[in-house]
């Protein structure tokens, strides 16, 4: 199983390619809505996204107030 | 549909709804690409009979108050019709809202029970806003895993067995229709949150005006998207195809693929939708056509115009259902109407849905009204205005300007009794009969309605959300500054729009002190712990003390008066 490091990483590897952002834009403390300028329902898409790499299904109540990728990765890592 | 002039109250025309129309199908409830529920009316009935037993045997009286707070699904609308059976008078929260939030209202509201699920419990119970809601007095929760600790609540699905409560059927408790209904907060999680008392009759009357412009009959199918704490899904997504025998369908999931499956899987007739999500659908759509070959995408063009002329003095669904097929088939074949509302919808945005045969219904409402005051009635359509009033609904412009815009007002059976434990703030909302919307609009030459901007101190965001600043400024409490004050940027330079709404933080600082970086990252930082549609987007400096009143409450309306004479685009510093 990955160590949160990992799955912080890609995480961030995800968004970055989903944004189209040059490598390194992103830090796992970043506020996604913020530093994205993206709205509720991009941040859905990037979720579907993430489900389809992990292989895992996030339910809509567990990323309820995630705002930042540190805090999702951590959502996922609990489901691996 | 059910005569609803025969009933006095929500409970006692959804009871005659469940014998009535029995074995149709009222509920589907799905999660991803899983059918999890289907529901007939009966079977309704069966589920919510024992939970209002449930209820009233531990002590649940008529004109007690329950709280609901869930994501949509079957078993909220199973618990609200438990309460009304019950006599109660539903407190419908939203589920988005922080825990600190929640417990506010909850205490505010003098809820004696909560119905919630367990992913939501389990962190309000470990809020510590618990401790100001002593009122609870018990927690029912929805699909908590078999060895989960409650916390001192009570499973919901237990309450459905036999096992601990009496075998007598729960007792029907009738209401008049000038009862309370339901505490619907409109705002206001900060100092004053404004609970409206909705009776009876308003969500009786409200629910003739609007079934006689978009009638349900058994067999439509509503997809609820918007939370059903929100007056429209209320309305739309219950308490109307309830008295119509229609079936609500529900996704535990919203992310946009799933949504676009339902539309196909359950052959969707209705859906309600804030205008980010419509926006969002118009993109996705626009990008589809864009990539159509250019032979078809100009025969696909010639197709729209023909669509575009062929409805322009009516709705023609079957009509634009064979022109423009596909399109159609995208989203089940069967779609009436989409509802928007919750907030300001674009002109272009409306008129792109209709050129595709698509009706929106467009319309101008808020919760002190009772969901919606005006509608599009698509006779013909009119993407530039938000309707006209429904019937049953006066309204009036108050001292128009000389390009007759003024402040709307509305006179009507459904606007609320007025604002819980507020007499003050329902007398400024309410006045001789009339209430005070605080939008500011004009009548044109056909009766339609057009809104141009806002008298009043908040924004409406493109979610649907309407944020008062007030309400923000406990974020930026013992900020290190002599004083601050937030205010929505249009009340103080008032603009003829109402897109593109933002808030604003007007500071003093005090003598000598310079705006420093740690003070700009400072704000910054208590922005970002704001949900992100409800902060700040730039800062003005005023070098005065803030006007006060004896009491030292800052005079809001002095100090906006103030600033107005200052250039808006000079002295906005975006954050």
């Amino acid at each position: 199983m990955p160590t949160l490091e990992q799955t912080t990483q890609e995480v961030l590897n995800l968004a970055t390619t989903h944004f189209k952002l040059s490598p390194g834009a992103l830090s796992p403390e970043d506020d996604f809505f913020k530093k994205l300028g993206i709205d509720s329902l991009q941040t859905l898409e990037l979720l579907s996204r993430i489900e389809n790499h992990f292989g895992i299904e996030l339910p809509d109540y567990e990323v309820q107030g995630v705002s930042d990728f540190k805090t999702l990765a951590e959502r996922i890592q609990s489901r691996l | 549909m059910l005569d609803l002039a025969k009933y006095s109250s929500i409970g006692a025309a959804l009871k005659d709804a469940m014998s009535r129309f029995a074995d149709e199908v009222c509920l589907m409830e799905a999660d991803r690409e899983r059918e999890k529920e289907r529901l007939t009316y009966r079977e309704f009935n069966s589920r919510a009979l024992p939970l209002a037993r449930a209820m009233q045997d531990a002590g649940f009286a008529g004109s007690d108050r329950a709280s609901i707070i869930m994501t949509n699904q079957s078993k909220w609308l199973i618990s609200a019709f438990a309460i009304f059976y019950a006599g109660g008078i539903l407190v419908p929260l939203d589920y988005k809202l922080t825990p600190v939030e929640q417990w506010q209202l909850l205490q505010h509201s003098g809820a004696r029970i909560l119905v919630t699920e367990y992913p939501i419990w389990r962190q309000l119970s470990a809020s510590p806003g618990r401790a100001t809601a002593a009122n609870i007095q018990a927690v029912l929760v929805t699909e908590a895993p078999p060895n989960a600790d409650l916390a001192g609540a009570k499973r919901w699905e237990a309450q459905l067995q036999k096992e601990g409560r009496s075998n007598a059927a729960p007792a029907f408790v009738p209401r008049e229709r000038k009862d309370i209904a339901s505490i619907v907060y409109s705002s206001g999680t900060g100092g004053r949150p404004k609970g409206c008392a909705m009776t009876h009759e308003n969500y009786l009357e409200q629910c003739v005006a609007l079934t006689s412009l978009y009638p349900f009959w058994p067999g439509v199918r509503y997809l609820s998207i918007l939370p059903t704490n929100h007056a429209i899904d209320f309305m739309v997504g219950f308490f109307g195809p309830f008295t119509c025998g229609a079936c609500v369908v529900h996704l535990r999931t919203l992310r946009p693929e799933f949504v676009r499956d339902a539309f196909t899987r359950y052959k969707i007739t209705y859906v309600s939708l804030v205008p980010l999500v419509l926006k969002n659908l118009q993109k996705g759509l626009e990008a589809r056509f864009a990539e159509l070959p250019r032979g078809k995408r100009k025969f696909f063009n010639f197709l729209v115009s023909v669509n575009k002329a062929l409805t322009k003095s009516q709705p023609r669904l079957w009509l634009s259902r064979r022109l423009l097929k596909q399109v159609h088939a995208g989203f089940g074949g069967e779609l009436r109407a989409i509802i928007v509302g919750g907030a300001f919808t674009e002109p272009q945005t409306l008129q792109f849905f209709y050129d595709l045969g698509i009706p929106v219904a467009n319309g101008y409402g808020l919760t002190e009204a009772g969901t919606a005051i005006t509608v599009n009635d698509l006779k013909p359509f009119r993407a530039d205005t938000v309707g006209k009033p429904l019937p049953g609904m006066e309204v009036k412009i108050v001292d128009p300007s000389e390009d007759g815009v003024g402040e709307v007002y509305v006179r009507s059976k459904t606007v609320m009794s007025g604002y819980l434990n507020e007499p003050e703030l329902t007398a400024e909302a309410i006045v001789d009969g009339w209430l005070r919307t605080g939008d500011l609009g004009k009548f044109d030459a056909q009766g339609h309605l057009h809104l141009s901007g806002r008298k009043k101190n908040m924004i409406v965001t493109e979610e649907g959300k309407n944020i008062y600043p007030e309400d923000i400024e406990a974020a930026f409490e013992s900020l290190p500054v002599k004083e601050f004050c937030v205010f929505a940027a249009n009340f103080i330079w008032p603009r003829r729009s109402m897109v593109g709404e933002q808030l604003i933080i007007v500071i003093r600082l005090e003598n000598g002190q310079a705006f420093s970086e740690q003070l700009k990252q400072d704000i910054i930082q208590r922005n970002n712990r704001l949900l992100n549609y409800k902060r700040i987007h730039s800062i003005v400096f005023h070098d005065e003390d803030f006007p006060r009143t004896a009491s030292l409450k800052i005079k809001r309306n002095e100090l906006a008066e103030r600033l107005a004479k200052l250039d808006r685009d000079r002295v906005i510093l975006p954050l």
